[in-house]
């Protein structure tokens, strides 16, 4: 039996690559041994796509692209198709669930520097499929064709009528009519649908294989290719199947956890998820009270309204995401984890992090006075970050010595006694001393050495003492 | 096969030859591409005419009728609220709506064909929204200056009757007024060149 299977994969393999494939990104890709948490999120990124796409397919067997018949079929889905309800909300939980996972994945880039050479296309296609998954979302949004729908998209695609001499004539041509129209939903369902996740899965593929040339990072930016033994295998690397598929299962079962909860219990999560006024058909005469985007846009809405010329708002709207993609270049210092940077650029991530948080809370709200003054505050913030970095990150002191391996280096007897070992072994360092010992590198350690006579003397004692006692 | 060495100038002209004659061949084959994506033939044909009967307007009084799927609006001003227009000029961006879209009829001060008729298309020249008729002098929301006009919940701009913008706001400038025309005294077409004003 085992050999006829053999036989058939011997005849594939022979005219298709799948073990080399297999062998190259899972079973002999080698990852650094120290991945933690951060890095869950690049697999869940791309097991959201997969929910994604199978929920997608099977939306669009029921959905129609009509604006006379769009909010009707959502509707006919969530109450009459078998399990309608469970696979859109699926779909539209897993776009939010999409940008959590994509926004966290990229803060891990951030902490680690996995942006920097020699990762820099790596970011770059990040940066794209970052792209894509706003124009994905943003189009997808529409399809409802409910209240916010129809008025967010208009907002948005009058950012484009904003562009000098040309705008007006693009915005007509994205919406295809005068207004956003039938032709606009026909056509954002056609973009949805086929065009940009085509693009999304090109530049996912693009991404990985980009990382795969290179190399994964690590919490400690150690270059891990540097040191590879006589085998040519990474000294400080594990194959990635079965070592991290296993890791990355346990993450995929506390997402899922997570995302059922969600799914089950709040799938319009308190009106971020899906807002309340996109639940009313779109009305092309009256805009609602409160326009806001998705929460995953707040933090550019917000930089747009803190602007108050039309112009200006955009630019800084436009800015305020491509300049992400200039990281590798603003970022002068080769100091690559958090672990080992300055405090200068500790303080500066987190007033970033704080700044699009905040951003983002404000783009939720009204634009009163004061909302837009603290918008104005923090976007000088989220653009002084990027912009001010050349000159905090040049000249950069590593906190600490940054290793150049991941193995065996912390001083081993202080490790030893401090937590790492149960109390036998300490017992062993009792009658131990410490001796130094010089390895190939040149670093000296010291390291517990078993002293006998010390070990003797003490067995003598107790043996003495239990013969005193039973002398008695 | 000659045995000649490689002619690598010869071949890099052909190279590049073929290349742009390819580029061009992919330029034209866009066309049909991108052109496809513009408004279709009855799209653009949709844009008709709407015609709307005025006579039972009464003062203050907003209608809104939809015309090339946009919303717009007739409003009959009261005489006070021609008498306040004037006064708000210095709070305005483009009080003379030099930079801002109107049809030569309605090209004056009061931005309409007719004083006290007021027609405007109601969308927000910032980013596309309708704003709301806020008639009602002075409420606690808008400010005691406030005299009346259109305000953008949006992103807060704010415009007067005439549909001028007011400085300091997002909206760049005066919200648009349609080609429109009367046909006799109570009858409006929206959408159609206008006529000369009527005084």
């Amino acid at each position: 039996m085992s050999k006829k299977v053999s036989r058939v994969s011997e005849w594939i393999f022979w005219r298709l690559p799948v073990d080399k494939v297999w062998k190259e990104h899972l079973s002999e890709y080698f990852a650094p041994k120290n991945f933690n948490f951060w890095y869950y999120f690049g697999s869940l990124a791309l097991l959201i796509l997969v929910i994604q796409l199978v929920t997608g397919v099977v939306l669009t067997m029921f959905y129609k692209p009509d604006a006379a018949l769009a909010f009707d079929s959502v509707e006919y889905i969530m109450r009459d198709v078998n399990w309608g309800w469970l696979i859109r909300y699926m779909h539209s939980t897993g776009a939010s669930a999409f940008f959590i996972v994509v926004y966290l994945h990229m803060f891990r880039g951030l902490l680690y520097g996995s942006f920097k050479k020699p990762r820099e296309l790596v970011w770059i296609f990040g940066m794209l499929i970052y792209l894509c998954l706003m124009a994905e979302s943003f189009m997808g949004y529409l399809l409802p064709w409910g209240q916010m729908s129809y008025w967010a998209a208009q907002v948005i695609i009058s950012l484009f009528g904003a562009i000098p001499y040309f705008g007006e004539d693009l915005a007509q041509w994205i919406r295809g009519d005068y207004v956003i129209s039938d032709a606009t939903l026909n056509r954002f369902f056609a973009f949805h649908v086929i065009a940009v996740p085509l693009a999304l899965i090109a530049l996912i593929y693009l991404h990985v294989v980009a990382l795969h040339k290179v190399g994964s990072n690590n919490p400690e930016g150690v270059e891990i290719k540097d040191n590879k033994d006589s085998d040519g295998v990474p000294v400080d690397g594990i194959p990635f199947h079965p070592y991290y598929t296993v890791k990355d299962i346990l993450g995929v079962g506390v997402f899922l956890l997570v995302f059922s909860v969600i799914l089950f219990y709040m799938p319009e999560m308190g009106g971020f998820f899906l807002e309340r006024e996109n639940f009313i058909p779109a009305d092309t005469m009256t805009t609602p009270e409160h326009i806001v985007p998705v929460w995953y846009f707040t933090p550019f809405y917000a930089i747009l309204r803190a602007v108050p010329y039309k112009v200006g708002g955009v630019l800084a709207l436009g800015c305020a995401v491509l300049i992400l993609f200039l990281l590798p270049w603003l970022d002068r210092s080769n100091i690559k984890s958090i672990r080992y940077r300055s405090k200068a650029f500790k303080y500066a991530l987190s007033l970033f992090v704080i700044s699009f948080i905040v951003l983002g809370y404000l783009g939720t709200q009204p634009a009163t006075p004061v909302a837009v003054i603290f918008a104005r505050i923090f976007t000088v913030i989220y653009f002084g970050f990027f912009l001010l970095m050349p000159f905090y990150t040049r000249n950069e002191k590593a906190t600490g010595e940054i290793p150049e391996h991941l193995t065996c280096d912390p001083p081993l007897d202080e490790v030893i006694r401090e937590k790492h070992w149960p109390d036998a072994k300490r017992k062993f360092l009792e009658y131990s001393v410490m001796k130094e010992v010089k390895t190939e590198s040149g670093k000296v350690y010291k390291i517990p050495v078993l002293n006998f006579d010390a070990l003797l003397t003490r067995v003598k004692e107790r043996f003495s003492s239990t013969g005193n006692k039973s002398q008695k | 096969m000659s045995d000649d060495a490689v002619d690598t100038g010869r071949r890099r002209v052909l190279t590049v030859a073929t290349s742009v004659v390819g580029a061009i061949g992919a330029g034209f084959v866009a066309v049909p591409f991108l052109s496809a994506m513009q408004p279709s033939a009855r799209t653009r044909a949709a844009g008709a005419p709407v015609e709307i009967d005025i006579s039972k307007l009464e003062d203050g009084q907003l209608i809104r009728v939809e015309w090339r799927g946009k919303p717009v609006w007739i409003l009959r001003r009261s005489q006070q609220a021609l008498a306040d227009l004037p006064t708000l000029d210095g709070s305005l961006s483009d009080p003379e709506s030099i930079e801002s879209l109107q049809p030569e009829g309605a090209t004056n001060l009061l931005r309409s064909i007719k004083p006290d008729i007021f027609v405007a298309l109601g969308v927000c020249t910032h980013l596309g929204c309708s704003p709301t008729y806020r008639p009602e002098v002075a409420p606690a929301d808008l400010g005691s200056k406030w005299k009346g006009g259109f305000f953008c919940a949006c992103h807060g701009s704010r415009f007067d009757l005439a549909g001028r913008v007011y400085k300091g706001v997002p909206a760049p400038t005066n919200l648009q007024i349609p080609p429109h025309r009367y046909v006799g005294d109570h009858r409006i077409i929206v959408g159609e060149e206008s006529n000369k004003e009527i005084g």
